[in-house]
């Protein structure tokens, strides 16, 4: 019997209109765009010039900014109101001030003060565009300071420099940090929503209903309804180490068997959590809400986007309920680290502890309304 | 034993009593008939006889077993079809009956005579989405995989709602052809035309039985003096009807309106004289056109008449 309703549910999938096109373009957009648009390296700054002092420190200063590549000139100013116009205008998102006699101060009195002021609308762009611009400063104030010093007396300046050295991802590419992690989102996708959903549907429809009055058992049921998205969620996986291979060269570090092996886990957990829902929801609205607000609370709180780590401590408490958090940890060690089963323990017991409350409750749940 | 035993029935969903002791029986190979308004109760007692909703006291019994513990056996043996069309919309035709007769370990081949009547209408459409079918050949596919698997007895809760006239007659015919070859059947509908068709009826308000009887039974035994009422002004004439002393009650009825005269005050004399009072007060209202006659009550009326 279970064989006929697994038959009745693929024909169901390949002949709705909408679904196996988003299975397929879903996790092809999700790897191939997702990491190239949401880049937090930021390039382009506009940057407003103040330069009240023409001397040639100054330009040398600017001439220094703008060879970075972080930055573009967008507006000389005489004054800073005119600086700050450019800014209100969206024009420019920092104002660099040189002050009148900048280089004349810095000579005679070996210190002089520069302003830097920031549109921090956008947080990222202002902080990041400051850090920038203070480090590209303070990289000229050393040279100034050497070849001042230098004319003087060949006294040799303490210097200290701060050589980093980045642990497996050595170009800090961000689609190499990014890609496993996505491959998550794209799992729980397929094999968390679109059960639950096609679940609602058959209730909204009034089958499920039509079903319950058959010799069915609710188990062969719901398993008929998990059983092609587990195999639609290791097709879409299989398709995405694929992705992650040839366009971004990802290959994991460790097994691909303990990715599988996890994966499995976290599918078993996130169909429950799916199963949940549908038992709550009664119609479609209700449970794309209901996901809606799980799913972006989970993601959150995944260290997705934000590293857990930098969370305040009370985020970083409610951070170890959410699921994805654990399998993005896994999937990123996997593919960076080589992380074999033995270093994955902690990962391994939350995501057997998640699938066992998650399938647990969606029991429980449903035989209250049984 | 009767296929269905219903004993002191009820259910509450939260504040709302919606069925309040209900009894009956229905024989086997009998078309009873559950007739009353929307909200009445038939759906939730539909709901609780085909094991879907478990009832807060009373008992049900299918075929003999008892509806809450023997669940699984009566879902082997009844066919059910709710009020909703409930089929996979994106399965065609052939493919839902398919569906229905697997599940219930069956072939379309092994029960082909129960439905051969009907599919052989839906025959042209079988590679039809039943999604894309007409209202009509929606319930006649929902019989067919009602009765697919050869049930006992079939539920059919409200099967002819929202159905065009001939197809409601086609869908009784084909009761009556089920009804002979034994299935027992019990049926609900809120059309009070519709309750001449079956056996036996049961009249439905407020989570209560109001009567259970033969449709002409019921008909026999209303034995107030009714009349219809016509003139060229029907709704003021409902309003004044409602106002003259010794007319109990009056109801719009299609296009007269019924009114039940009270015997017992001192007013009433006989059928005769009371009748030319009525046409005398109504011409000084100013209606033209008055034509009143002594008609046989209708199931309607008698529902009427018994939930007031």
């Amino acid at each position: 019997m279970l064989r006929y309703l697994l038959e009745k549910e693929f024909k169901q999938f390949f002949r709705n209109p909408f679904l196996p096109r988003l299975v397929v373009i879903f996790p092809l957009t999700a790897l191939l765009i997702f990491p190239l648009a949401a880049n937090f390296d930021i390039e382009n700054i506009n940057l407003s010039v103040v330069d009240q002092d023409k001397s040639p420190f100054s330009k040398s200063l600017v001439q220094k900014i703008q060879a970075s590549g972080y930055f573009r000139i967008s507006n000389v100013s005489s004054n800073f109101q005119q600086a700050l116009a450019s800014v209100e205008s969206d024009e420019s998102d920092i104002i660099l001030e040189i002050p009148p006699n900048f280089e004349k101060n810095l000579v005679r009195e070996m210190r002089a003060s520069l302003m830097i002021s920031a549109n921090a609308v956008n947080g990222v762009k202002g902080g990041l565009g400051t850090a920038y611009l203070s480090g590209i400063i303070s990289d000229f104030n050393t040279n100034i300071r050497m070849q001042l010093t230098q004319n003087y007396n060949r006294l040799k300046v303490p210097n200290l420099e701060i050589l980093p050295l980045y642990k497996y991802n050595p170009q800090l590419l961000y689609e190499v940090f990014m890609v496993p992690a996505l491959m998550v989102m794209v799992l729980a996708m397929v094999c968390g929503f679109l059960p639950a959903l096609n679940i609602v549907n058959e209730k909204e429809q009034g089958t499920l209903e039509q079903m319950n009055v058959t010799p069915v058992s609710k188990f062969t049921l719901i398993l008929s309804k998990l059983l092609p998205y587990w195999v639609f969620g290791y097709v879409v996986l299989t398709v995405c180490i694929g992705v992650a291979l040839f366009v971004w060269g990802l290959l994991p570090l460790g097994n691909l068997a303990v990715i599988y092996l996890f994966v499995t886990l976290f599918v078993l957990g996130f169909s429950g959590f799916g199963l949940v829902v549908s038992n709550y929801a009664a119609n479609t609205q209700q449970a794309m809400f209901m996901i809606f607000f799980f799913v972006l609370s989970f993601i959150f709180l995944s260290g997705l986007y934000t590293p857990v780590a930098n969370m305040p401590d009370w985020a970083q408490l409610i951070s170890n309920i959410s699921p994805l958090k654990y399998i993005i940890e896994v999937l990123r060690m996997v593919y960076l680290k080589g992380s074999g089963v033995q270093d994955l323990l902690p990962q391994l017991v939350a995501l057997v502890g998640f699938a066992t409350f998650f399938n647990g409750w969606a029991v429980l749940s449903y035989r209250k309304r049984g | 034993m009767n296929p269905i035993i219903v004993s002191d029935v009820y259910k509450k969903y939260g504040k709302v009593q919606a069925l309040e002791g209900v009894s009956f029986e229905v024989e086997k190979g009998e078309i009873f008939g559950i007739i009353g308004p929307d909200g009445a109760g038939k759906t939730t007692l539909f709901r609780i006889l085909t094991t879907l909703l478990i009832p807060d006291s009373g008992e049900a019994l299918i075929d003999g077993h008892h509806v809450v513990n023997h669940y699984k056996t009566i879902r082997n043996m009844v066919g059910y079809m709710p009020g909703r069309f409930s089929l996979y919309q994106d399965l065609s035709v052939e493919e839902n009956l398919k569906v229905f007769a697997t599940i219930f370990d069956t072939t379309i081949q092994e029960n082909y005579h129960l439905i051969k009547d009907i599919y052989q209408q839906l025959e042209p459409f079988k590679t039809r989405r039943a999604g894309a079918l007409s209202g009509g050949m929606k319930q006649k596919l929902a019989l067919c995989c009602a009765l697919i698997h050869k049930p006992a007895i079939l539920f059919l809760d409200e099967p002819t709602t929202g159905v065009d006239p001939v197809s409601r007659k086609e869908f009784w015919e084909m009761l009556k052809k089920l009804r002979d070859q034994g299935i027992t059947i019990l049926v609900s509908t809120p059309y009070m035309d519709e309750a001449s068709m079956c056996d036996r009826i049961a009249l439905i308000q407020g989570g209560n039985f109001l009567k259970i009887e033969t449709p002409t039974n019921i008909r026999e035994q209303f034995k107030k003096i009714l009349w219809s009422v016509q003139s060229s002004r029907m709704f003021p004439l409902l309003k004044d009807l409602r106002k003259y002393h010794i007319v109990k009650t009056s109801f719009a009825f299609g296009d007269t309106h019924h009114v039940t005269i009270d015997q017992s005050g001192e007013d009433y004399v006989s059928d005769q004289l009371t009748m030319d009072y009525l046409r005398r007060y109504l011409e000084d209202k100013g209606h033209t056109e008055i034509m009143i006659q002594p008609i046989k009550a209708t199931i309607e009326d008698c529902f009427m008449e018994l939930s007031h």
